[in-house]
């Protein structure tokens, strides 16, 4: 019967590919995360929507009202809540994603199983948080007269694309490299804390153009997670207002496909640096 | 008959890091990478061995000896520093049982999670969950969290996936001491009975009078290196003599 197979090498895997020849077990890996985060609660996926709630809260009363940015931006409030989603998103994504070798330690260590499906379902595990933050927001923007076009909405869906490969890729890499110096995951905290502040989810683009100048903008703007920090903007905030704002050239047609470019080549560069160092992961957890 | 594992001049070096932080590592470069930042040891060393379809092998030896490494490197958790290993057909570990287990969810769903993790798919799983269940006595307290199960239920229901995996090579580590008496033997029982179906088996185990019931052959490893390939009954006389 196995005459028929091939003598193969254990242990070499496909890398990316073969998380999706092992959907099954990405899903059972996805849903055990979420069953055992919210173990014993009894809000359960609630927490979901209180949590970003109450931070938009904060946030809102804080910037919006007391720093005054309300008078400056119209509809203040969803301005703010369709950039936080996301950052939320890439946040916890990144985060859980750059901790989950050493965090399954365990299971690498014993059994043999394509190790990219542990960043990859951090990845999709935050992409279930983010659904219903995405809820929140829809509803708010329909509350403020939404009316989006067909361009704006399929923007914002590549816009998420653009997040969670960003977050696939810089996980593996930072997932990888957090086995052999554990100082990667406070690296990866502090990444993440200069995101939120390095894209315009509290103050507005302007601002930075005209503090900085054009040729420090295209710096600024080149970041992925600025891009579709402003994609969500356009498709969400924007439909909401009165249209008379102003926003970032050529948002759509460059730096959108500019973004997932570059999120592209960090899911490259992160698969290439995952695999380099997968084969001795074993032995040093 | 096939060759069902194929391990041909393979090292591997292990390195004793003394340090895991990049400051001492960058310390270290700067000072012209003065003193050793590591101490290195050859867990297994130019380590050849074929096994056949069918055959029931023991890897013996004393403690540290390389059996474990060995065959960490035939299921694909490590790769070899030089030389190769090529394996045909699935192989699937009783090793370490119930490390994919997790405390906070049932039994029902540690099986599904477990099992997805030895490689079987959902149909398989489905088809074989009642088996699964029934072999392990677990009962009606499968969908019970499993932190609540006993310590001698908890690798039954290990165990018991395990062994539906239905590979072409098994790996035992070491699972000969889960649960109680009858248990065991039932477990034992299920081995032999793998052995006689032709699946190929490599175990390792401490028991040396369990190991002739199982294994026709027996390899002895002595610091990771092959000392000894031939009968079990041989290679336990061996490193019984060596002990003395």
């Amino acid at each position: 019967m196995s005459t028929a197979q091939q003598l193969v090498r254990p242990g070499v895997g496909a890398g990316l590919a073969d998380t999706f020849r092992s959907r099954f077990l990405l899903k059972l890996l996805v849903r055990k995360e979420l069953k055992v985060r919210y173990r014993g609660s009894v809000l359960g996926l609630l927490w979901s929507y209180v949590k970003p709630g109450v931070q938009f809260i904060v946030f809102y009363l804080a910037m919006g009202v007391f720093l005054g940015l309300n008078k400056g931006t119209e509809n203040y409030a969803v301005y703010l809540f369709s950039g936080i989603v996301l950052i939320n998103f890439f946040t916890e994504a990144l985060g859980n994603a750059a901790r989950s070798i050493v965090g399954n330690g365990n299971l690498i260590k014993k059994i043999y199983l394509p190790r990219e499906l542990f960043p990859v379902a951090s990845v999709w595990v935050s992409g279930v948080h983010f659904f219903p933050q995405l809820v929140v927001l829809i509803v708010a923007c329909v509350f403020s007269g939404w009316h989006p076009s067909l361009l704006q909405l399929a923007a914002a869906v590549c816009g998420f694309i653009l997040v969670a490969l960003l977050a696939t890729g810089l996980g593996l890499f930072f997932g990888a490299v957090n086995v052999y110096f554990r100082d990667f995951e406070n690296i990866v905290d502090l990444l993440l804390m200069v995101v939120t502040w390095a894209s315009p989810v509290l103050y507005v683009w302007t601002q930075v153009r005209n503090t900085l100048g054009a040729g420090f903008f295209a710096f600024y703007q080149a970041n992925p997670i600025t891009i579709a920090v402003e994609i969500f903007h356009y498709a969400f905030w924007y439909p909401t207002t009165s249209g008379t704002a102003e926003l970032p050239p050529h948002l759509v047609t460059i730096w959108l496909p500019v973004g997932l470019a570059v999120s592209l080549a960090v899911v490259v560069i992160g698969q290439f640096t995952f695999r380099r160092l997968e084969g001795r992961f074993a032995q040093e957890l | 008959m096939a060759t069902a594992i194929e391990v041909s001049k393979i090292s591997k070096q292990f390195v004793l890091r003394h340090t895991r932080s990049l400051k001492e590592a960058l310390v270290w470069l700067i000072r012209g990478r003065r003193g050793d930042l590591s101490q290195k040891f050859f867990a297994l060393h130019d380590v050849s061995l074929t096994v056949e379809q069918g055959e029931s092998v023991a890897l013996l030896g004393f403690n540290g000896s390389g059996k474990s490494t060995l065959l960490k490197h035939i299921s694909g958790v490590m790769t070899p520093d030089s030389g190769t290993v090529r394996t045909r057909g699935r192989v699937a570990g009783l090793i370490e049982v119930g490390a994919g287990f997790h405390h906070d969810l049932t039994g029902r769903d540690n099986v599904y999670l477990n099992g997805a993790i030895l490689g079987m798919s959902e149909e398989q799983i489905n088809e074989r969950f009642d088996s699964i269940v029934e072999f392990s006595e677990i009962g009606e307290f499968i969908d019970t969290e499993v932190k609540f199960y006993s310590s001698g239920m908890y690798l039954r229901l290990a165990f018991s996936v395990a062994v539906h995996t239905d590979p072409e090579v098994f790996l035992v580590d070491e699972i000969l001491a889960v649960g109680d008496e009858p248990f065991q033997r039932k477990c034992i029982a299920k081995i032999k009975e793998l052995a006689a179906e032709g699946k190929t088996l490599v175990v390792v185990s401490h028991d040396l009078n369990l190991i002739p019931e199982i294994c026709q052959r027996g390899i002895l490893l002595e610091k990771g290196r092959v000392m000894f390939d031939g009968k079990v009954d041989d290679a336990i006389h061996l490193m019984r003599a060596e002990r003395t």
